[in-house]
């Protein structure tokens, strides 16, 4: 999971124990359990209004809990808020910047809040500016920045105190893909130079594929978790599409042969076999139906979520609990 | 904050506080227990962050000092043909200039306090609300901004008494700026407990309207509080800008050399039942107003959520 040998002995980074929140008669998280080691990269993945959100703000002792509880570094969000936040640092959905300031006043403000030690302020600010290329933009005004800019800043100020776990919340929600994935090069950068645990949260799955671990939530509880690796290889089956001159008789010639019910997606005869690859000269052999061309997949992460809950994650986004994603957008203000 | 966190000693210095095992190529910082020191700090970049954004607003400091002059040089000058005829030969420009001293920096004070508003809006106020800090602290950083602020604004106004026959003491300069400091701290502490449940700009500004207009004019800043009429006269006392009002025009006319006739007519001074109400207890209620609402003020930003 992570470069570090000696990770068994430690105390897990976030340790969650039947955590649930509750809105009124909205159960937006759902007693759920995880635990997430030091130095991992833990992601969050589930569509809009999962709960992912009122999670992380509980975790970062912005929301309390109505019920379980959760340890951030050893500490407990309720109990401990302030020594969980020494030791967290945040970037949230939404950009939480000053405009009106420079990125290096923005910096600076959070140095002082955060009670930095006033010597480390200087290098540590010039470390972290380096690291997302905004050294040489630090006296602009944010106001001036990019989206992606801002976003960039904002995990700069996040690891300016140099915190034990780095929450981000779809740290790359609304930007474009070229700049989402200079996040991710950021991020991974990240991970190799500061000995931090991530924790985040995101709908996109490929993503989550960063991740050392993913714990896949869907309407307020958890439904999976393991590797991405694990995940999909819990699907089993790869997903073969072929292409024929007459598809009826293809699929029916499947189920005559092989047992196998195929379908047409995409234009495609497709079905799914344990191992793809194998299967492919014993259908060119046994089919009995001229084939043009195949393609052979493994399971993504789509699958993976599919088979966890049944749909999609973007028709769950678009037929998903509306109260349950209003709540979540509501929290996130 | 309800939680106080054990004092634990921790060295505010360069170390690696984590547990040895580390490929961490830096030094790491640790951020330090909260201290007195540390709520310090916060409260003053709070505070500093209200200076630096208000120097770079120019259009605010000109906008905020368009109202004070149209009162002070054309309702001043536009009324001082019919009012002369009870001045007793004092300039009525003259006269409503402790009232416009007053406006310059309530106006200013209620904007600062509006800033939070915006904070919240675009999401800045939450990266001071998860901070390891107290709340108080914030609060108390943005008070002392929006009054800090607010007092720099009414410098300016301060600056033309000249203009309004006034002569440059340095006593009453002295004396004004502390009354202008002390009226932009309460009403910034208004403006901020205000804040705490009104959580939208157009329903904030309606409200600013809605209680800072009223409170300026029943507050006799443009006109002199005796011989009222009785409801005025009582409201009058009621309103807690009335004994900012009052001092200011004392600090003032102790320094005009006008007519025994004037002085009585334009400042007549407000009265509790006959009780001339001495200048220092009028500082002090409006002291007293401001420090109960930065308390209600903290204890609305303290709560979770």
């Amino acid at each position: 999971m992570s470069s570090n040998g000696d990770l068994d002995v430690r105390a897990p980074a976030v340790l969650v124990d039947s955590l649930s929140k509750r809105y009124g008669d909205l159960e937006a998280v759902r007693g759920i359990d995880f635990e997430v080691l030091v130095n991992e990269t833990f992601g969050f993945l589930g569509p809009n209004g999962a709960g992912k959100t009122t999670t992380i703000s509980m975790l970062c002792t912005l929301v309390r809990p109505t019920g379980g509880r959760a340890l951030v570094g050893g500490h407990d969000v309720v109990g401990e808020r302030d020594e969980v936040r020494r030791n967290i640092g945040l970037v949230f959905q939404d950009t939480t910047l000053d405009g009106y300031l420079t990125a290096e006043q923005n910096l600076r403000l959070h140095a002082e809040l955060y009670g930095m030690p006033r010597e480390t302020v200087a290098p540590r600010m010039q470390q972290v500016m380096e690291m997302v290329q905004l050294w040489d933009r630090r006296g602009h005004l944010v106001n001036t920045f990019s989206g992606g800019m801002k976003r960039r800043l904002e995990i700069a100020r996040g690891l300016l105190h140099s915190p034990r776990v780095l929450f981000l919340d779809e740290p790359t929600v609304g930007l474009d893909p070229q700049t989402r994935s200079s996040i991710w090069s950021y991020i991974t950068k990240l991970k190799r130079e500061e000995e931090i645990t991530i924790f985040l949260t995101t709908h996109y799955m490929d993503e989550a594929e960063y991740c050392d671990r993913i714990a896949i939530m869907d309407q307020g509880k958890i439904v999976a978790l393991d590797t991405p690796q694990a995940l999909k290889e819990s699907v089993g089956a790869d997903r073969v599409q072929i292409h024929t001159g007459d598809d009826p008789a293809a699929i029916e010639a499947l189920q005559e042969r092989f047992g196998i019910q195929a379908g047409t997606a995409e234009g495609a005869v497709t079905f799914r076999v344990p191992s793809g690859e194998e299967f492919v000269p014993r259908l060119f052999a046994e089919l009995g139906q001229p084939i043009k061309s195949v393609s052979v997949s493994r399971p993504s992460l789509d699958d993976v979520f599919m088979s966890y809950t049944g749909t999609t994650i973007r028709d769950a986004e678009a037929s998903g609990n509306d109260r349950n994603r209003n709540m979540a957008r509501m929290m996130a203000r | 904050m309800a939680h106080q966190t054990p004092t634990e000693a921790v060295p505010a210095s360069v170390s690696s506080p984590r547990p040895a095992g580390g490929q961490a190529q830096h030094a790491a910082v640790r951020v330090p227990a909260r201290s007195l020191r540390g709520e310090l700090r916060a409260i003053k970049i709070v505070w500093k962050r209200e200076l630096i954004r208000f120097s770079r607003d120019r259009l605010r400091m000109l906008t905020s000092l368009m109202q004070p002059f149209l009162f002070l040089f054309i309702l001043g000058t536009g009324l001082s043909s019919i009012a002369a005829a009870g001045t007793h030969g004092v300039n009525l420009r003259t006269f409503v200039y402790p009232g416009v001293l007053c406006m310059a920096v309530m106006f200013t004070a209620m904007f600062s306090a509006a800033s939070i508003v915006w904070d919240r809006e675009f999401g800045f106020l939450r990266e001071m609300m998860v901070a390891p800090v107290r709340r108080s602290s914030i609060v108390l950083g943005k008070c002392l901004g929006g009054a800090t602020v607010a007092a720099l604004q009414g410098v300016i106004v301060l600056a033309i008494a000249g203009l309004v026959d006034v002569p440059y003491v340095p006593v009453m300069i002295l004396e004004i700026f502390a009354l202008q400091l002390l009226l932009a701290f309460s009403i910034t502490a208004f403006g901020v407990m205000a804040a705490a449940r009104v959580k939208q700009m157009q329903s904030f500004m309606a409200l600013t309207q809605m209680v800072i207009l009223p409170m300026f004019f029943i507050s006799g800043a443009m006109f002199p509080v005796s011989g009222l009429p009785q409801w005025l006269a009582v409201l009058n006392r009621l309103d807690p800008l009335t004994y900012a009002v009052d001092p200011m025009r004392r600090a003032v006319f102790a320094h005009l050399n006008i007519s025994e006739a004037a002085r009585k007519a334009l400042d007549p001074g407000v009265t509790w039942f006959g009780w001339r109400v001495p200048g220092l207890l009028e500082a002090g209620v409006v002291a007293v107003l401001g420090i109960a609402m930065l308390a209600i003020a903290i204890a609305e930003f303290s709560r979770v959520e």
